[in-house]
């Protein structure tokens, strides 16, 4: 800047910038620290009564949990009961969860899992099952899709970076998806995962002459889950492929030249030269893929609306059902709350992790 | 040598694109399904699934499915309304996003650098954990109708539009092209005694066609194909639906697959179509947002 008295101007400075400003502030700054006001409330959409402030009630309803260990039943003898398959007998948790004086902490909540320990049984308790049920599923599922997504769209990347005839046109394709909104791509897919006559299974049945049994890949709990990450990995690969790509053309071709002059086998090439200079990139990817698992929503509601028992169930699609389909908005807050957390908590872990080391 | 060295490089040549074909197919397949499926008739098209037919215009092909997807459902409304909120918002974003990209790059104000940071920041916060609460602020914003002053901005088209209008990322899009054009520009159009709107108008817009291509395809992206989860919490009339969520008409009552299909084809192809003639840019636009690592 040759004169900086030029360039000088609060007031014209402020009131170009002021219409951003004022919007940001009123539709993304306001409502996230209502968000956290509202979550320490009882506030509904519409209600005739005034919210009243209730504390850490909505967390401590939503993420409550409890850790029971069960002693077998004994007879008077202090012989292990055991049923008709020899499998020893344990009190009912309902006795201890619902109106049980002794254990006041266990009120209302419900199993969310067991396991045998030695003769005893260990039960996990929560509050609110299924929206422990969406933590698990959500995480379980950025831990996945992160690291495949980014991977295959490296993969990619490297093989439209090639110089071949007619590559544009590759990359061009691989990158349709990303165009297409995410709902329309889960209702096709929906049939691609169809239990009968789906376009999957007519595949698997065709490569493995006749020997594969059809799956109903959205209708049961072991697989609706992972079904849902392969067909937003495919709408979203295209996406990272293009940023992977940008940062492989940014590495000067000297590199790769000199390279070739020390005898470099292409494995080689991409250790030492190609990966160190996507480092960046790498964890601009990373990031995002994280930041958009995080937010999964569309998906889980055109494909299964969080079933099957559950096992779709993500966390902002139970922010939805609270806070929109209940209109509890100071629940549907109080998980918006817990997904910036988490988001925020993940996303500073990758950066620090991912930081550079001198 | 020379006679191995090319057998070696067209095996290789073939493999390459034997692989790069084969993966297209992947991409490729499902929209071709989706087409071919708008063609056939429910029975017929729930048939074919199961074999390869699923991608061939093959058995009792016809048109019928558009006209009884039109009849079904008001698509010409949802497309207008689709189009409207998308273009209202991209016009929007791009003035007020420019407007402030320029205050931020070519001006001296005092907190700048401050409340830039902070726009930066809010990129990292999702959508989604501001919805719920957004939803109860703007259920109790006033808006100015014919009527007089009401309260509550749902089932409108300014509540699909407003909201997204101050927008980080063009923002930053923005700034991060004009820090490369020339400061002289800004210099001598002062002398000559042009104003800072003048200068913003006349002197940067006119050479800044590169960026407005990108931020406003990005933005387009984000409004027509990746909004689902706003528009479906604050339209519950489908009087304002855009087409993204006026397809749950056609899970009303008995579903129609073929309708179904005919209805994805009518709200994608043209996107489709629109994105091979301008893919490039298309590309250029998602390689600009990875600048920011």
């Amino acid at each position: 800047m040759a004169n900086p008295r030029l360039h000088q101007h609060h007031l014209a400075g402020w009131l170009m910038a002021a219409p951003a400003i004022l919007l940001i502030v009123a539709f993304l700054v306001m409502p996230f620290f209502l968000g956290v006001g509202l979550s320490f409330t009882n506030q509904r959409l519409v209600s005739p009564n005034p919210p009243s402030y209730i504390g850490m009630k909505n967390f401590s309803d939503l993420l409550g949990m409890g850790i029971l260990v069960l002693e077998p039943e004994r007879n008077e003898q202090g012989e292990i009961e055991r049923d008709d398959e020899g499998e020893p007998e344990y009190p009912r948790i309902r006795s201890f969860t619902r109106n049980n004086p002794d254990y006041p902490q266990y009120q209302g909540m419900r199993e969310y899992l067991s396991f045998s320990w030695g003769e005893n049984r260990v039960v996990i308790l929560a509050r609110d099952v299924v929206f422990l049920k969406a933590i698990v599923n959500t995480i379980c599922f950025v831990a996945v899709v992160a690291p495949l997504q980014g991977g295959l769209a490296l993969g990619l990347a490297l093989l439209v970076n090639q110089r071949l005839p007619g590559i544009n046109i590759f990359r061009a394709i691989y990158f349709m998806p990303v165009v297409l909104s995410i709902v329309v791509v889960a209702l096709l897919w929906r049939f691609i995962y169809a239990g009968d006559n789906g376009l999957l299974n007519a595949l698997l049945g065709f490569l493995s002459f006749g020997l594969f049994q059809p799956i109903d890949w959205l209708g049961r709990t072991d697989t609706a889950l992972w079904a849902i990450l392969v067909m937003s990995v495919w709408q979203g690969v295209g996406f990272h492929m293009v940023i992977w790509l940008s940062g492989l053309q940014t590495i000067p071709q000297s590199l790769y030249e000199a390279a070739d002059l020390e005898g470099a086998s292409s494995w080689q090439k991409f250790r030492y030269v190609t990966w160190p200079m996507l480092r960046n990139t790498a964890v601009l990817v990373l990031i995002v893929i994280t930041m958009n698992g995080f937010a999964l929503f569309a998906q889980i509601d055109v494909m299964t609306g969080g079933g099957p028992l559950d096992s779709t169930q993500s966390i902002v699609f139970q922010a939805v059902q609270h806070g929109y389909v209940r209109q509890d908005i100071g629940r549907g807050s109080a998980i918006s709350v817990i997904l910036f957390l988490l988001v925020f908590t993940i996303s500073m872990t990758q950066r620090y992790l991912t930081r550079e080391r001198n | 040598m020379a006679q191995a060295g090319t057998k070696r490089s067209a095996t290789s040549l073939f493999v390459r694109y034997t692989v790069l074909i084969l993966i297209a197919l992947v991409f490729v397949f499902p929209l071709v399904f989706m087409v071919m499926s708008s063609l056939k008739p429910d029975a017929q098209l729930l048939r074919d699934t199961a074999s390869i037919r699923a991608f061939m215009p093959v058995g009792d092909i016809s048109l019928d499915n558009y006209f009884a997807a039109f009849r079904r459902a008001p698509i010409m409304l949802f497309v207008f309304n689709s189009v409207l909120v998308t273009g209202l918002t991209v016009a929007g974003a791009l003035l007020v996003g420019s407007l402030a990209a320029f205050a931020f790059t070519f001006m001296n104000w005092h907190g700048r650098d401050v409340i830039f940071t902070m726009i930066l920041a809010t990129l990292i916060l999702p959508f989604e954990t501001i919805a719920i609460p957004l939803l109860l602020q703007v259920n109790n914003l006033p808006w100015v109708t014919t009527e007089g002053l009401v309260t509550g901005w749902l089932n409108s088209y300014h509540v699909q539009v407003i909201p997204w209008i101050g927008d980080g990322l063009t923002i930053f899009l923005f700034v991060q092209y004009f820090k490369d054009l020339p400061k002289e520009l800004i210099d001598a159009a002062r002398i000559d005694g042009a104003s800072w709107l003048q200068i913003y108008w006349r002197v940067i817009m006119p050479i800044s066609g590169p960026v407005v291509a990108t931020a406003a395809i990005l933005k387009f992206l984000i409004m027509y194909s990746q909004q689902y989860l706003w528009p479906l919490l604050v339209t519950q009339s489908e009087e304002y639906r855009p087409v993204m969520v006026g397809l749950q008409y056609f899970f009303q009552l008995n579903v129609a697959w073929g309708e179904v299909m005919a209805y994805l084809s009518i709200i994608t192809v043209p996107v489709l179509v629109f994105y091979l003639f301008l893919q490039r840019a298309f590309i250029s636009s998602i390689a600009s947002t990875g600048l920011k690592g």
